[in-house]
């Protein structure tokens, strides 16, 4: 009960906050893109399947959210849900980062 | 926990992952780029784990550890060749952590109405949702699992958008509701989405499948990203956002490399000519790959006095300098080890090789590249289309293993076809042609590739690696 208050408490806070707090999420994610386009643009074709592979490790930054579950009481249901998800996660990051390695330690110059 | 000591860790995080992203441009800088973005995700975990008071400590511990350790061995034991599936499958398990993530998030969100995160809870879901069915499914098709030809139901396109709409009918009604009927609303949102990722990719294959990966590889992204809203997480929002601008790149890409618009692969409109008579109503099945019957003609028999390998020798030793044009029938062969071999041999007799990578010659962008690499090749020897298409004019000689669509000049000549305006390699303007294909069948379109009537080509149908181990074995046995 203390934790779905606390909760609470945070929601409100929220509340107060929210046109600042929103307007802080937009342009996180319009710079994110922007920066990321940039970026990735650059990246040459013979380096796009590595490229996938650690965006796609990247992608599960979700396992920070499914942390996140566990940070109030979580019920019984929350719980399976949140360890799967860890678990998905965990795999998706740890696999991603050790596959993309994997590869780029295959590519080799003989000529340097 | 103070906020800005929150948002200035927050920053450092992106800013290493940003750092890690310039430096994805050789080979060994990728390489570190890779390792600071792990050591970022890394250190945005011990954040979490040392700021929050994380409930039932031993569950999340199990799951991390079962998560990782599943991840590791899968990652380590998985080959090349299967590398397209294995990345769908883990844009797969991103989808369900996003969703699941949403999911728990919505119902514990006591807001009535709709305010942003409650939108974008909906969208992560959903997002999530159909990121996992259609990864499963690709990646059963990538790894060869489901075999099935791509699938197209009867009113295939009116199926994907009435979910659509279903999809965003759900989640207007859900906002309104509360405590258990919100649960049961939310399980059915998954579930119509999870349908619609089912029924959005069954319908793509073969070529089609480099698309469908990069664009599950930005919803995953874009998935993370709306996860991240509802949490108000910046470190979710950031990095979700950014794969999702990756996912977009390569998907644009791929599409241009294919002279494809994205809608048409996803409606699955397809350019009806004579080169396409195959039916899509009523439970056909499309046969992609078997389109056969349409250039029945046989090939234009070689000479019979000169024997096609006896040839093809001579023309190998005759060249000065030779560009390979590797395509996905080479990687079905298993016959990258062979082609690199052979070209080692050529080099040693002082001629200059390259390889000609076009952008879809492999399951996924870049994996061409990835699978010479495996075979000891060179990086500086794998060029881009556009880099070497002016060079093949001063070729002695092109050799093509297991490519036909990518090579086939009708896409410059004929209208109204699949392949019309797709960038192709110009290795018909090579002086000598080998071709090293399974047969002489036409690609995926199924448009009849001319270059295999032309005088200059020697054909040498049969296994690709068969093909090249009788091209060493002679190479050798005559120098």
């Amino acid at each position: 009960m203390q934790a779905h208050a606390r909760q609470w408490v945070k929601l409100t806070e929220f509340n107060k906050t929210v046109m600042s707090e929103l307007l802080i999420m937009l342009s996180v994610f319009i710079l994110s893109i922007i920066i990321g386009y940039l970026l990735i643009s650059k990246v040459p074709p013979l380096l796009h399947t590595p490229l996938m592979s650690m965006t796609n490790a990247i992608s599960a930054v979700t396992i920070l959210g499914a942390l996140l579950v566990f940070a109030v009481v979580p019920d019984i249901p929350d719980t399976v849900f949140g360890a799967l998800a860890i678990a998905l996660a965990a795999f998706n990051v740890v696999g991603g980062f050790t596959i993309t390695e994997r590869m780029l330690k295959l590519f080799k110059n003989k000529k340097e | 926990m103070n906020n800005w000591f929150e948002l200035v860790i927050d920053l450092i995080i992106i800013l290493i992952f940003l750092g890690g992203f310039t430096r994805f441009r050789t080979p060994k800088g990728a390489r570190q780029g890779n390792f600071s973005a792990a050591f970022a995700l890394a250190l945005a975990v011990v954040v979490i784990i040392t700021s929050y008071r994380i409930m039932q400590p031993h569950i999340v511990i199990l799951a991390l550890l079962i998560g990782s350790a599943l991840g590791w061995l899968v990652a380590m034991r998985v080959n090349m060749i299967q590398i397209p599936a294995m990345v769908a499958f883990q844009h797969g398990a991103g989808g369900i952590a996003a969703f699941l993530v949403s999911f728990i998030e919505l119902t514990r969100n006591t807001l009535p109405g709709f305010g942003v995160e409650k939108i974008s809870g909906f969208l992560g879901l959903a997002i999530g949702a159909l990121t996992f069915s259609g990864s499963m499914i690709a990646s059963g098709k990538l790894a060869n699992i489901i075999k099935k030809p791509p699938l197209v139901l009867p009113m295939h396109s009116h199926i994907t958008i009435g979910l659509l709409i279903l999809i965003v009918l759900t989640g207007y009604f859900t906002g309104y509701l509360q405590g258990r009927p919100l649960t049961i609303l939310l399980a059915v949102m998954v579930a119509e989405s999870i349908l619609l990722g089912l029924v959005f990719s069954i319908r793509i294959g073969g070529a089609d499948m480099p698309v469908l990966i990069s664009f599950l590889n930005a919803t995953a992204g874009l998935a993370a990203a709306f996860c991240g809203v509802i949490i108000h997480n910046r470190l979710l929002i950031a990095c979700g956002a950014t794969v999702a601008a990756s996912g977009s790149i390569l998907t644009h890409v791929m599409c241009k490399a294919m002279n494809r618009n994205l809608l048409k692969v996803f409606i699955g409109f397809r350019v009806k000519d004579s080169a396409d008579p195959i039916p899509a109503f009523f439970g056909e099945e499309i046969v992609a790959d078997n389109l056969a019957g349409i250039g029945d003609e046989s090939p234009a028999e070689p000479p019979a006095e000169v024997d096609p390998l006896t040839e093809a020798i001579r023309v190998c030793r005759e060249a000065k300098n030779v560009i390979v044009v590797p395509g996905y029938g080479m990687a079905f062969a298993q016959a990258q080890f062979d082609v690199v071999r052979f070209t080692t041999l050529l080099e040693q007799s002082g001629k200059e090789v390259r390889f000609a990578i076009h952008p879809v010659a492999g399951r996924m962008p870049g994996h061409m590249d990835v699978l010479l690499a495996e075979a000891e090749l060179s990086y500086d020897k794998m060029i881009e289309m556009d880099d070497i298409n002016q060079d093949f004019e001063k070729t002695d000689l092109a050799i093509i293993v297991g490519a036909c669509d990518v090579v086939n000049p009708a896409a410059m000549t004929t209208k109204n076809t699949p392949i019309s305006g797709m960038p192709i390699l110009l290795a018909h303007n090579a002086k000598r042609v080998l071709v090293c294909n399974l047969d002489d069948k036409p690609g995926y379109s199924g448009i009849d590739n001319p270059l295999y009537k032309n005088k200059k080509v020697i054909m040498l149908l049969g296994d690709a690696k068969e093909t090249l181990t009788k091209l060493i074995d002679r190479y050798i046995s005559e120098s």
